[in-house]
């Protein structure tokens, strides 16, 4: 009993401020409200603008702000080369820069993802001087501006061919191979990335039991290591892929005459105004680079598991 | 010579055409440009000597108004997508059910899924002066004549703080996830409240994800050309456009190089204090 009241005094010589407690209590009633209301907020934001391109690219009006009504007709107009009131915009050019894209996004694919996973083969499995170096210069072409890259580039070309003009008196024009340089020359970098981060994961003791089992270099290379790595390459590649498709700084300071990609050619028709054509266009964009990202998640996911 | 047979040497040949590459094609290009950036302008915009400071005599003086707002913007967009983007990371990552969390972060990411000059171009319907935003406005009767939204400073900040969203939302969301609750209970335990706790528990030590988030945020927005270029106008002209205008007919290759360098240097001093403050942080992570 005695010791029941004292501990019962004890508890009320505990001081309470009670507004403290209350200003608390409210502090995080607001917090709590704000938690919630920020998602909404951000969601909306993200997704708001395409929502709007999209809903607008069905608008039977040419109207971006009041929808009147479901029309195919600007997509109709983008295959029949129609183009409302756009200059410069043929269907038979679009198909044209589309193809341009696809020679350099293969190309420099092709080339940076077997650079890429060489070097990331080696920075991997080896050590030799400057190696730190080497790591830290292959992370700047993801960090540095494009528009640096791009100009650098582009500078860089027009000495070197100002130059061979000097002693050859043959000029060099920009085009695939200046655009593929540019795009490789960044590439190479993601592709070492993703390569490597598989490696890490790797079991090193595979190769060495391929080696114990009497395979030379090669064949450890061929059937133990390569199989292994096949994943990361594979999602490496797909990366480059994408990037490479959808890259237009580092192109457009690049690209010489018929060489426009893509990009290149919508960022034309973009600049220019707002036309329910140009919204059908970005529609369209849309649904294909994100089908394609949508596969290559797919892929790498599934490869992942095995 | 017997070192390239062994595995160190020919790891370095395996790592050898990509030293070529990443040396002619992305190092001896930056040094071209510094060299450049010293030389006269010659017929054409093209590069000549003798040697001149006056580039950085102009990019220092008559453009500084650009520069200044060009890290003003970027500064300002990364400001917006801390506040925006730090809540959203923390509401993701307390979130209980992990599909629920993959969700959400899968539809923040979706949108980035599209090209970027199709995202820039959705703003210009948005913001126009006969755009989606003004229509709405217009027919509430909050306003009585269109907003001059499309070509300003405000277009510009917009579109960069939609275009890297992104970037500062998932270094956090990792930051968070990695955060231990238990320290949030032991702050409450000694007395802390939710502000408290929140500012000198939960902040320091999510504070990686935020310096990352924030230069990856802020190097792309320096140094951004798509976004100025379709909603800025002349008004939210920053470098890059700068830069770009240097070449072609009437460009200055020179002004242009230098211009270049400057906004580099802007960028590396960036990565050297996130390396300097944010990589030591995070400890052995």
């Amino acid at each position: 009993m005695a010791a029941d009241a004292k501990v019962k005094n004890h508890v009320q010589d505990i001081y309470v401020d009670e507004n403290a407690v209350r200003r608390d209590m409210l502090l995080r009633r607001i917090g709590k409200i704000g938690l919630y209301f920020n998602p909404i907020f951000a969601y909306f934001f993200l997704w708001s603008p395409i929502l709007v391109l999209v809903i607008f690219s069905f608008n039977r009006s040419r109207s971006v702000s009041t929808f009147t009504g479901f029309t195919l007709r600007w997509y109709n107009n983008i295959f029949n080369g129609v183009m409302g009131t756009e200059v410069g915009f043929s269907t038979q050019n679009m198909l044209l820069a589309l193809r341009n894209s696809m020679i350099v996004s293969f190309s420099a694919t092709i080339i940076a993802t077997i650079i890429g996973t060489m070097i990331a083969m080696s920075l991997s499995r080896s050590n030799f001087p400057g190696k730190r170096i080497l790591d830290a210069v292959l992370f700047l072409p993801v960090v540095i501006p494009e528009i640096t890259q791009g100009i650098s580039l582009a500078i860089f070309f027009n000495v070197l061919f100002g130059w061979w003009q000097s002693l050859t008196g043959q000029r060099i024009f920009p085009g695939f191979h200046t655009i593929i340089i540019a795009h490789v020359a960044f590439n190479i970098s993601y592709v070492a990335i993703v390569v490597r981060a598989r490696m890490a994961n790797m079991n090193p003791r595979f190769e060495e039991a391929a080696r114990d089992l009497g395979a030379n270099e090669w064949q450890t290379f061929r059937y133990v290591t390569f199989p292994l790595i096949l994943p990361g390459v594979v999602a490496g590649g797909l990366l480059a892929f994408t990037l490479s498709l959808d890259d237009f700084v580092v192109t457009f300071f690049n690209s010489g005459v018929g060489t426009t990609t893509l990009p290149v050619f919508v960022y034309g028709l973009l600049k220019l105004s707002i036309t329910p054509e140009i919204n059908a266009i970005s529609t369209i964009l849309m649904v294909i680079s994100t089908v394609l990202i949508g596969i290559s998640m797919l892929l790498q996911g599934r490869t992942a598991l095995r | 010579m017997n070192w390239f047979k062994s595995q160190d040497g020919r790891g370095f040949l395996l790592a050898l055409p990509a030293i070529f590459w990443l040396g002619v094609f992305f190092i001896l290009p930056l040094f071209t440009i510094v060299v450049i950036s010293f030389m006269s302008r010659g017929a054409g915009g093209v590069a000549e000597l003798p040697y001149t400071l006056a580039h950085y005599d102009r990019t220092f003086g008559v453009f500084s108004v650009i520069l200044i707002r060009s890290i003003r913007i970027a500064s300002i967009t990364t400001i917006v997508c801390l506040f925006i983007g730090y809540p959203l990371a923390f509401f993701i990552s307390t979130r209980k059910n992990r599909n629920f969390q993959n969700l959400c972060l899968f539809f923040i990411i979706l949108p980035f899924w599209t090209n970027f000059l199709v995202r820039t171009y959705a703003w210009r319907i948005l913001l126009g002066d006969a755009g989606t935003i003004n229509a709405i406005l217009l027919s509430w009767g909050w306003i009585e004549e269109p907003l001059r939204l499309l070509n300003t400073e405000f277009a510009v900040l917009v579109g960069l703080i939609y275009g890297f969203f992104p970037f500062m939302v998932l270094p956090i969301y990792a930051s968070i996830e990695r955060f231990d609750f238990k320290f949030v209970d032991a702050a409450h335990d000694l007395g802390a409240n939710d502000w408290t706790t929140f500012w000198r528990v939960v902040f320091p030590m999510t504070l990686p994800g935020v310096l990352a988030g924030s230069a990856l945020v802020f190097i792309p927005s320096v140094g951004a050309f798509i976004t100025p270029d379709l909603l800025g106008g002349t008004r939210g002209l920053m470098i890059g456009n700068l830069i770009s205008r240097q070449f072609g007919g009437s460009g200055n290759m020179p002004l242009g190089s230098a211009l270049s360098v400057v906004m580099m240097a802007v960028v590396l001093l960036t990565l050297l204090v996130y390396v300097r403050f944010g990589i030591n942080r995070e400890g052995d992570d």
